[in-house]
């Protein structure tokens, strides 16, 4: 009888395992396609709204009315003083006018919408009154692909599930494992323990790929993202994700005998990720003192080699820095675990 | 004769506030072909020692040999030699019995067909079935057959009857004869002192960790001295109020002397004949006897005479329960 190599059994039982476990399909699979959609409508590039401005209803709000067209973008509500003021505070409308020998302009300085209304409204107003422009422009419109949000948010997504997919896959199965002494029955057996993680390893990359794959023909059809980068490159940086956060996961779970203590754990090295390490919005908003720290982290630099990548066409020798941060995390996380992991 | 397993006073303790010593000073051996049974209480050491054996667990102290080899030294040879079944192991809910199995059985050079091993534990039925859907009885059942998937020479069973039903019960300790007969050593733990008394060759009673008595279940349950037990009880002996004033019954001689009998003390029964060794244990009292023919007519005799009304009495051959309580004092089950 021919016998299948016990490293292609162990992947192969790792594949069954995962593929019959609903909420594992659910989390790697559909979830991070609802953030997308959810987010990338939410946060869609669409034209400006019209500009909903309040007029003062009193003696010279005739010229105010009439510079302030349609055509324009704008949309006028002449109303009474306090009824003015009300809306105003309400965000009904984003700039209110009042009419005299000086216009006076209320609004809220720190509301971008009010902000862009003053302009508006302002150069409306002027020109309507003769003012002229000096300088000569002609405007061209390019709304660019991988500008948008949702060019930002695809590659963060797939950094996101890269990491938790690691840590869960590898650090609650481990554990999961030693409190149902599999592991202790596995090494029980003449089984290579580097077969055994091999195989979960080996099948953590593939669900990576099938990850990565899912979530760029979907960008590609849905959003139209563009992707710039070679699929070699971006494939050798999942890849290396998914080993830097197998190895994490393996450290989380080298010790731990609880299931509890290992989903503490692995919330507390993952929560500093999902807030710092550009998933949602870019790194570079925080201050430039934690920044070191930030581009430290493993997620920074997964993301933002992604990103670069995907959108920008990089390729790898570019990023080399977070290639090394990468390998470093990864390196570090596998000795460590590997020497102090405990089978029984 | 050929010595499977060998081990010379074996010790482990428990890291931990206190430390547990779980077996203290252990000596054993195994010999080839036999089925051999460690039998003892909760906590005894069974699980520790067995591990021990097993190669994943390291002793504290104390020499191992298996199958005339050491972990130490030819460790994976040796994995390829024997079966193990741990107590309790929850195997993958999510694979088929089939599939779990194959992959077992992947491990080991020689390793087994999964089909012939579905055959041989009867799960051939459930072979596409998942873990999670079988009874207690078949995942024990499955739980052996990773043991058997390896052809092993020796055979590792922690407990691997209990929960089962009879008819289960008796199916595993088939597929045991059956590996006995071909020549295979196991190894196994039980509660159960029938399980021990039909199942193995030879028995080691363990207590706190050490071997307290060692032999086939016939010697063992003859070192009663008395293979018969005698269980009786007599009316009004543990009634403390029985002898009351006022609490005479109309149908009692008032004031007969024989009415309030002193209580019946176990120990004046050594004296009847035939009677080895005596015990009061819940109400009952407990005889060993050598020939309860002899014995019972002595022991009604003695009790009329001082008074004592029968109002149970029972015999049946001495179980390695009774060795056990007569060594330690104590049953093996604490319900
Ligand atoms: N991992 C451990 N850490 C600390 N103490 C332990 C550990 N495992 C077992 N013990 C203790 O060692 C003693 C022996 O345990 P062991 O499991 O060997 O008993 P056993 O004879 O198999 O009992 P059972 O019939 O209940 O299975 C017990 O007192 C137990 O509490
Ligand atoms: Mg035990």
């Amino acid at each position: 009888m021919s016998r299948r190599h016990p490293f292609l059994l162990l992947v192969l039982a790792r594949m069954r395992e995962l593929m019959r476990e609903p909420e594992v399909v659910f989390w790697v699979f559909i979830f991070p396609i609802l953030l997308a959609v959810g987010l990338g409508i939410a946060f869609r590039n669409k034209p400006p709204d019209e500009i909903v401005v309040g007029v003062v209803d009193t003696a010279g709000s005739g010229p105010i009315l009439a510079a302030l067209t349609p055509a324009g973008g704008f949309a006028v509500e002449a109303v009474s003083a306090p009824e003015a003021a009300k809306r105003l505070r309400l965000g009904k409308v984003s700039l209110v006018v009042v009419p005299g020998a000086r216009y006076e302009y209320r609004y809220d300085p720190t509301r971008p919408d009010s902000v862009l209304a003053r302009q508006k409204v302002h150069d409306a107003l002027q020109r309507a009154a003769g003012r002229a422009d000096p300088i000569e422009v002609t405007e061209t419109l390019i709304t660019e692909p991988g500008a948008r949000y949702i060019d930002f948010l695809i590659p963060g997504l797939l950094g996101m599930n890269i990491m938790s997919g690691g840590m869960w896959g590898v650090g609650f199965l481990l554990v999961d494992m030693r409190t149902r002494k599999l592991l202790k029955r596995l090494i029980a057996t003449p089984m290579r323990r580097s077969d055994f993680l091999g195989a979960i390893m080996t099948s953590r990359i593939l669900l990576v790929l099938a990850e990565m794959v899912l979530l760029l023909v979907f960008g590609r059809v849905i959003f139209h993202l563009v992707i710039q980068g070679s699929l070699w490159t971006i494939t050798l940086l999942a890849i290396l994700g998914a080993f830097v956060f197998a190895g994490l996961g393996l450290l989380v779970a080298s010790r731990t005998a609880r299931i509890e203590t290992a989903s503490g754990l692995m919330n507390l090295v993952m929560l500093p990720m999902f807030v710092f390490s550009g998933i949602f919005f870019s790194s570079d908003r925080f201050p430039a003192a934690v920044r070191p720290f930030v581009k430290a982290l493993p997620l920074t630099a997964l993301n933002d080699a992604l990103r670069a990548a995907i959108l920008e066409g990089a390729d790898l020798p570019s990023q080399i820095g977070r290639i090394l941060v990468m390998l470093a995390w990864g390196v570090l996380a596998f000795v460590v675990a590997l020497r102090i992991f405990r089978w029984n | 004769m050929d010595i499977a397993i060998r081990c010379r006073d074996l010790r482990k303790v428990y890291d931990g506030k206190p430390p547990v010593e779980a077996v203290r000073g252990l000596d054993l051996e195994v010999r080839s072909g036999e089925c051999f049974g460690l039998l003892g209480p909760n906590g005894a050491g069974k699980t520790t020692t067995v591990e021990i054996l097993e190669g994943i667990l390291d002793p504290t102290g104390g020499e191992v040999e298996v199958l005339g080899l050491r972990w130490s030294g030819d460790h994976a040879g040796l994995r390829e030699r024997i079966g193990v079944s741990l107590q309790e192991t929850r195997l993958s809910e999510k694979l088929t019995v089939e599939e779990t199995l194959e992959l077992f059985g992947s491990f080991y050079r020689k390793g087994r067909p999964a089909a012939a091993v579905m055959e041989e534990v009867g799960l051939t039925e459930k072979r596409r079935a998942w873990v999670m859907k079988l009874s207690g009885g078949q995942r024990q059942r499955l739980a052996v057959a990773c043991a058997l998937v390896g052809d092993p020479d020796l055979l590792f069973l922690d407990e691997p009857t209990t929960g089962l039903d009879p008819q289960s019960r008796r199916s595993l300790w088939d597929i045991i004869r059956d590996l006995r007969r071909r020549g295979r050593t196991t190894l196994l733990t039980t509660h159960y002192m029938d399980e021990a008394e039909r199942l193995c060759d030879r028995v080691a009673v363990v207590d706190h960790g050490k071997v307290i008595a060692l032999g086939t279940p016939a010697e063992l349950i003859a070192s009663l001295r008395g293979e018969h037990v005698v269980e009786f009880a007599v009316n009004g002996d543990a009634g403390a109020g029985a002898g009351a004033p006022g609490d005479s019954g109309g149908g009692s001689i008032a004031g007969a002397p024989a009415a309030t009998p002193a209580p019946l003390d176990p120990q004046s029964l050594l004296g009847v004949s035939s009677v080895k060794s005596a015990r009061a244990e819940s109400g009952s009292i407990l005889l060993t006897v050598d020939e309860p023919h002899v014995a019972i007519p002595a022991l009604l005799e003695r009790l009329g005479r001082e008074g004592h009304s029968l109002s149970r009495l029972t015999t049946r051959h001495a179980s390695l329960e009774d060795v056990f309580v007569a060594l330690t004092g104590r049953h093996l089950r604490d319900e």
